[in-house]
């Protein structure tokens, strides 16, 4: 049994070092935490966790979406938890496509949100925002005040259910908060049968294939065209 | 969950619920009858339509849900009466005892001081976080004399503190009014422009150089923005304690920017090493090694001391303002100074 974690937002939302310093505080706890590390081309954040200590693994998607891949490995990575010995797992996905929703039911699921991203970014971001249980603000320290209010109105308006936690990846500011919210995460042995809280976006036209020329007659399977009026 | 909002008509929603709209705009559904209610509108939904949208029927209803009940929390919510903050001392970096506890209150103004890395962030870290004895100092918050509840204290909307510190910058792309708007919006207050006025009047006394309400924030000069910011968080954010880290002289009235503060019965918390900013402080809080070694109340020969240091800021101000218009310092400094006379 071993208490799971999803992280997931969009790239360069500082992720890993809100990772990062929310396990220094779970470790001064007396608590241990590995990290699943997923990422589409190449990652060199499996290092950053290895030399703070933290038992690490990556799992690079290649060319398939990021979070696809990540549920269809998810079970694995779980059973590679439990049998560490670990207290907590932490499993950091990348969101590329800001629709992803890599969340699974009852599972403490967090998301981070970059506040430099822009006021509108809130609005933007699919079920990976509007589902998650915590969401993290990042980069609000170099903002004004009155940025950091209206930012995190628009985040309340787009979840309204959800915690929201104001991080500093630098100086560790609200790592401590997180850590306590991380300690109610539920204990897990295995995810088979689990449900994610939205289906991923859907993919399956004839470029997720391969196609490679432009022009309708190429386009087969899930194909969708704007809206051009009348 | 109860539908209270989805299976009346939207536009009796939006009646007692102005802020209604801002779920639709924010979903992006645009094309809704107002005259259905929402429950109509999402069971006549494609698929296809939620999947863009990115929530299932029945998440979609429940999200429409807490939103308003959230909307209505925020915007009934009393301005937070926060009447004292208590801190307990708790430990330093070796594990020696603080053996202390004070008191802040409303209107005051206390000065953080400490060489670097001796952990004045820590301090003004457990008053944000209200620590419980379980952040790395051990020190306890109070608020109002008695432990906050547990479960106020993560949520961001009963956050306490508002930060100002010399690194922030605007990066929002809106004129001045635009920009005092929004925030006046997040606050779901009844007169926005008459306080978005007020804010930039307030601003424009604080920093050296005018600006109007056209320009653009992230056009502000240094002095301009810190102007802007001060003025913004003390007539309409609705967080009772402030933190400052420095304000240096960089085109702001630093004395009209503490009075400011101050007559809108803020709880001042800077961190400085300025003589003039700490003497103009109630008390110092002196952090060494981690830990509060002790509190220095301004003393009386301190505020006496406080206006020959205002004279001299007062004279080195119009230096700087010489120097600004392209003037030389030719003249004789002591009787610039009137060190004759002090």
């Amino acid at each position: 049994m071993i208490r799971l974690v999803t992280v997931s937002g969009p790239p360069s939302s500082g992720k890993t070092s809100v990772i990062l310093k929310t396990i220094d505080c779970l470790k001064a706890k007396g608590f241990s935490a590995g990290v699943i590390k997923f990422d589409c081309m190449s990652s060199h954040d499996e290092r950053l966790y290895e030399k703070a200590g933290i038992p690490a693994k990556t799992g690079l998607s290649g060319n398939l979406c990021p979070d696809h891949f990540y549920i269809s490995n998810v079970d694995e990575c779980l059973t590679w938890g439990v049998s560490s010995g670990l207290d907590f797992l932490i499993i950091e996905s990348a969101g590329l496509c800001n629709r992803c929703s890599p969340h699974i039911k009852d599972i403490l699921s967090v998301c981070v949100i970059d506040s430099l991203s822009g006021v509108n970014t809130p609005q933007k971001i699919g079920p990976m925002l509007k589902l998650a249980d915590i969401v993290v603000i990042t980069k609000g320290d170099i903002i004004s005040q009155a940025e950091r209010e209206i930012f995190i109105f628009r985040v309340e308006q787009a979840n309204p259910k959800a915690m929201i936690v104001r991080s500093n990846g630098i100086t560790g500011q609200g790592s401590h908060e997180l850590a306590i919210m991380f300690e109610t995460a539920t204990k897990q042995s295995a995810l088979t049968g689990r449900r994610l809280r939205f289906s991923m976006p859907a993919a399956l036209c004839s470029y997720c294939l391969g196609e490679m020329k432009i022009g309708e007659s190429y386009q087969r399977g899930n194909v969708k065209k704007m809206s051009w009026g009348k | 969950m109860k539908r209270e909002f989805s299976t009346i008509p939207f536009n009796d929603v939006l009646v007692a619920h102005p802020y209604a709209g801002d779920f639709l705009l924010s979903m992006g559904m645009n094309n809704f009858d107002r005259s259905r209610t929402l429950q109509q509108f999402v069971d006549c939904l494609q698929d296809d339509q939620l999947e863009d949208l990115g929530l299932d029927r029945l998440q979609l209803l429940e999200q429409f849900e807490l939103f308003i009940g959230k909307m209505r929390e925020l915007s009934n919510a009393p301005s937070k009466q926060v009447d004292s903050i208590t801190i307990i001392g708790g430990h330093n970096k070796t594990g020696e005892k603080e053996q202390v506890r004070f008191t802040l209150k409303p209107g005051e103004v206390i000065c953080v001081v400490g060489p670097t890395g001796a952990g004045k962030s820590r301090l003004l870290e457990d008053i944000e976080c209200l620590a419980q004895g379980d952040t790395p100092t051990g020190r306890q918050i109070f608020v109002n004399n008695r432990i906050p509840d547990e479960d106020q204290r993560f949520s961001a909307e009963h956050k306490l503190v508002a930060q100002l510190s010399q690194n922030m910058n605007f990066v929002i792309d809106l004129t001045v009014g635009e920009f005092i708007a929004a925030h006046a919006d997040c606050r779901m207050l009844a007169e926005p422009q008459e306080i978005a006025n007020r804010v930039a009047k307030c601003a424009n006394e604080l920093a050296g150089e005018q600006f109007t309400m056209d320009t653009p924030v992230t056009q502000l000069s240094g002095g301009q923005s810190r102007a802007l910011m001060i003025a913004d968080t003390a007539l309409l954010s609705p967080l009772p304690i402030v933190l400052i880290d420095e304000i240096e002289n960089a085109g702001v009235d630093r004395k009209k920017a503490l009075d400011l503060l101050v007559k809108e019965e803020k709880i001042v918390l800077m961190s400085t090493h300025d003589p003039l900013l700490a003497l103009m402080g109630d008390k110092r809080v002196v952090i060494r090694n981690g830990g509060i070694a002790h509190i220095l109340m301004t003393s009386k020969a301190e505020r006496a001391n406080l206006k020959e240091l205002e004279w001299i800021d007062l004279k080195m101000t119009e230096l700087r303002n010489l120097i600004r218009a392209g003037g030389a310092i030719e003249f004789d400094m002591r009787s610039h100074f009137q060190f004759d006379l002090v």
